[in-house]
């Protein structure tokens, strides 16, 4: 035999199903951006608490300042990756359906991309104008 | 409820017991909680985007959007986010003692489970303490 043995079947090869050489990339991403978040979101919760009682010229001046500005985007960023992962596991959980469960992981991937866009913008738009 | 599989029960392959079946343990409700938390955080930032595409908006935006906030609903509604938000941070960091291997026998994990409810509960009502002090 000159192809080298491969315990795979063909039908597994070609339905794509098995060893993508990434089979702790998911895992390791999730606790990753778990790490990352929790400074960020302590980050988070401080920016918030900042925000009581201001009104919009204010408030616009603490959400536009540089520090602010950037602990904001990490945490909407690493927060929108880390929610769609989390989010990938619970509908291969649940959903069994193949179409059904494509259709959802694609939803969930426009989902993040849709929240972590619209967060970013908003952040660069306090910051640049 | 009426047998549905036609195969004799001795001759059948083993199956797991359904979720109902289990009596109910921290370790299980922390468990549930940290999925729960994790979908209601997953659509609460849809409250985040709107706070910050009207503050990055004008000033009509704005303030249409504090006052939602700001109302008592809109104000229950964020001591939620905020108690959903911390037990979920909660339950990373139980993870995160797991993942390195320690907190397993039953006293510990137990103790891990309320703790993360109990540790979020208090940190909920020390936050909104301090937030009404700052406004």
């Amino acid at each position: 035999m000159t192809q080298k043995a491969s315990l795979r079947t063909p039908r597994a090869r070609v339905g794509f199903l098995g060893s993508a050489k990434s089979g702790t990339h998911h895992a390791w991403m999730m606790r990753l951006t778990a790490f990352a978040l929790l400074p960020l979101t302590i980050a988070f919760v401080l920016v918030v608490l900042s925000l009581v009682g201001r009104d919009f010229q204010s408030a616009r001046i603490l959400l536009g300042s540089p520090l602010a500005g950037i602990l904001l985007l990490l945490f909407v960023g690493v927060g929108a990756y880390h929610m769609t992962l989390g989010m990938q596991v619970i509908i291969e959980d649940y959903v069994h359906s193949e179409r059904t469960k494509h259709l959802a992981l694609m939803a969930n991937i426009c989902f993040g991309l849709l929240i972590g866009a619209a967060l970013v913008y908003s952040v660069l738009r306090l910051s640049f104008t | 409820m009426a047998d549905p599989s036609p195969i004799p029960l001795e001759q059948r392959r083993p199956l797991s017991p359904h979720l109902e079946i289990y009596k109910w343990s921290p370790t299980m409700a922390a468990s549930i909680a940290h999925r729960a938390t994790g979908v209601a955080l997953y659509f609460g930032t849809l409250l985040l985007v709107y706070y910050l595409v009207a503050a990055a908006d004008d000033v009509h935006s704005f303030n249409f959007a504090s006052a939602i906030f700001g109302s008592f609903l809109g104000q229950l509604v964020l001591f939620g986010y905020t108690f959903v938000l911390l037990l979920h941070v909660m339950g990373g960091l139980r993870h995160a003692i797991w993942d390195a291997g320690k907190g397993f026998d039953p006293e510990a994990r137990d103790k891990l489970a309320i703790g993360s409810f109990a540790a979020a509960a208090i940190l909920t009502v020390l936050l909104w303490i301090v937030s009404f002090i700052l406004r």
